[in-house]
């Protein structure tokens, strides 16, 4: 019975294993019901991502901005604010980048520096005005990160077009000064696009760590999460963490659109829609319990997933899209909290039992 | 220059799928339940839509199939935020993950990894209706138009009636505001709430069939691009009320016309395109913020239901 007790008090691990296996039955399932292989198609997935030097490098560079994303959604998450708007965060992170990188002339590192900053800063400011409406006026921040996701896009697509653009769809190349990939990193993974993002995801994860739980604002943070009116009570200023966590989190968000662009894509389109990766935090956070470890696992996890279902694609002949199917279903299942259910099943029935 | 009625015309052409799934949501967000799923929803409907449609040549077909399709996608939603107490965000999330991995997957299996279905055959058509489509201005911009949009119309009308005219609608809306006083005065809170997520699903679909069976004419990734999003943002601006969303509706479909047809006049050199698109989202904006007249929501959205909670 004990046992049954602290089982239901919620081991987050043991939510996070079972959710991700139900998801992959899921996955399996799709995949049997179209005819595919899922052993087949499953062993390419997680097969691929460890083989090569150049795979390795790869799954790293997916890896990276998850973090950083994954981060930026949990930091809020911890404050009682649900910042659906790192997608758009993610987008002016990487459009105030290529504007330094293309617009600003520095000497190298400190081009890199300074867009990288700035582009955190755009994020940040991007997350400030829900942050305000949410502490001032109670707007619902997940409505208004909503409305400023589509701003970002419009604004980006705007900017793009009419300044960035050399004519085309796209800009130009950032100059070798500005980018953040690294010579003796790119020659252990032999040509890959990975970059020093994957340094400064580990960092920041420190950095979180170091501010929830080391740090009297950190503090504050996680009892206005837990219960805003006794914070209040207890003399904290509920408006100004609120601002406060939404600062952080959007300059995160910032950060990997701004290490993505600066590392990875090294130009910048006319976007067609969103690249979901802010979106994708949303999930990494739930995945990863909130915790700056838990979110990093959560993200190798989707990233390891993310570019394995590439290589499944082409090498199982299964859609890519059926890893986003996993990926939604392990939501739902985290989100519903199925083994905190099946363990208040299980007891009930055996409460039955002992009472007959 | 286009004439008043071209601009009416489609103003209210583009408006209709905003509509039908602002009104979807309106249900569900007045019995508690949020939807941030209505992307989702409207992928689904305008997926279903067009490979039931492809498959069958009837688009009559294709609509009846993408509204039974809105309503099985969101009963995860359902199961998850009213039975599972989740966060009816983030199952909203998910089922905007869920549609969209879903629908290209079956798209790409379909159709030999093909991104989009292929043109589909038979679309429906703008349809008169008789005596009053002969209205100088009015008859040719509002009553010549797709079934879907005089469907959306009617949808309103009746959700108006059923809202605040019958006992469903009373018990609906008591439900969103106070759960416990309404499950106390009898009133099945949980199979509310399933009912509720399951009209929105319905209507939602309806909604996203217009976008690949009457507007578009094939299904891809960026059929639907965000158009749940702005009904989701019509639902806040029109405040909840049937009458308040069609209008907010109809402005937002106003300003996605504009920004298409900004294009083919060249108005898009004096104002661009994208700041035209910004607009409903500055508004919601503007209005969540109280300037253009404070949006409230229902009491208990986004509150799972506790049974004997407080």
């Amino acid at each position: 019975m004990n046992l049954f007790v602290r089982a239901n008090r919620q081991s987050p691990l043991l939510l996070a294993i079972v959710s991700v296996l139900l998801g992959m039955v899921v996955g399996a399932i799709l995949m049997l019901v179209a005819g595919y292989d899922p052993v087949r198609a499953y062993s390419a997935l997680f097969r691929t991502p460890f083989t090569q030097p150049f795979d390795i490098g790869e799954t790293i560079r997916t890896i990276s901005p998850l973090i950083m994303t994954g981060l930026a959604v949990a930091i809020a998450f911890r404050t009682g604010l649900f910042n659906i708007g790192a997608e758009g965060q993610y987008i002016i992170g990487q459009l105030v980048a290529i504007i330094v990188a293309l617009k600003f002339s520095l000497p190298p590192v400190l081009h890199a520096l300074v867009a990288l900053i700035l582009g955190g800063l755009a994020g940040a400011l991007w997350a400030l005005l829900p942050g305000i409406l949410k502490a001032t006026r109670g707007v619902h921040e997940v409505i208004s990160t909503i409305m400023m996701n589509f701003l970002a896009f419009y604004l980006s697509n705007y900017l793009v077009r009419s300044w960035l653009s050399s004519g085309a769809d796209s800009t130009p190349m950032i100059p070798e000064s500005a980018s953040i990939r690294w010579d003796p990193l790119q020659s252990i993974f032999v040509n890959s696009r990975i970059h020093l993002g994957i340094i400064l995801a580990l960092l920041l994860a420190l950095f979180m760590y170091w501010l929830l739980w080391r740090t009297t604002i950190g503090f504050e943070f996680r009892a206005v999460g837990l219960n805003p009116s006794a914070s209040e009570y207890a003399g904290m200023s509920v408006k100004r963490s609120i601002i406060m966590s939404m600062l952080i989190s959007g300059s995160f968000a910032g950060l990997a659109g701004a290490t993505e662009m600066l590392g990875t894509d090294e130009y910048l389109t006319i976007l067609t829609f969103f690249n979901g990766l802010g979106f994708d935090g949303i999930a990494v956070a739930l995945l990863g319990g909130n915790t700056p470890l838990g979110v990093i696992l959560a993200a190798v996890l989707f990233g390891v997933l993310t570019y394995g279902g590439g290589t499944m694609q082409f090498e199982a002949n299964v859609p890519f899209e059926v890893i986003r199917v996993v990926f939604a279903a392990i939501i739902l299942f985290v989100a519903a909290n199925v083994t905190g259910w099946i363990v208040e099943r299980f007891r009930r029935g055996r409460k039955v039992k002992e009472n007959a | 220059m286009p004439d008043l009625t071209s601009l009416i015309h489609s103003a209210v052409l583009y408006s209709t799928p905003l509509i039908l799934a602002a009104i979807g949501g309106l249900y569900s967000e007045r019995s508690g339940v949020v939807n941030i799923g209505l992307e989702g929803l409207m992928i689904t409907g305008a997926f279903t839509a067009a490979v039931t449609t492809i498959v069958t040549g009837n688009p009559w077909i294709g609509l009846a199939a993408a509204v039974v399709a809105g309503v099985l996608m969101a009963i995860p939603h359902a199961v998850a935020s009213i039975t599972f107490k989740a966060d009816q965000v983030v199952s909203g999330v998910a089922i905007n993950f869920l549609a969209l991995g879903l629908s290209i997957y079956l798209v790409k299996y379909l159709y030999d990894g093909a991104g989009k279905t292929p043109t589909v055959p038979e679309l429906l058509h703008q349809v008169p209706v008789p005596l009053l489509s002969d209205i100088p201005v009015i008859g040719p911009s509002l009553f010549n138009q797709f079934p879907t949009t005089y469907l959306a119309f009617l949808v309103v009308i009746v959700t108006y009636i059923v809202l605040y005219h019958t006992s469903f609608g009373m018990r609906l809306r008591s439900v969103g505001e106070h759960p416990h006083a309404a499950e106390t005065a009898g009133i099945n809170v949980i199979r509310m709430r399933y009912i509720a997520v399951m009209i929105s699903g319905a209507l939602a679909a309806a909604g996203g069939a217009g976008l690949s069976i009457a507007i578009g004419s094939e299904f891809g990734q960026t059929t639907v691009s965000g158009q749940g999003f702005i009904s989701l943002a019509a639902l806040i601006f029109g405040k909840w009320h049937p009458f308040g969303v069609l209008g907010a509706a109809i402005f937002f479909g106003f300003s996605v016309s504009l920004a298409l047809i900004g294009q083919i006049y060249g108005w898009t050199q004096v104002v661009p395109s994208e700041l035209l698109s910004m607009l409903p989202y500055v508004l919601t904006l503007l209005a969540l913020a109280g300037f253009v007249g404070r949006s409230e929501a229902p009491a208990a959205v986004g509150k799972p239901y506790e049974k004997g909670g407080r």
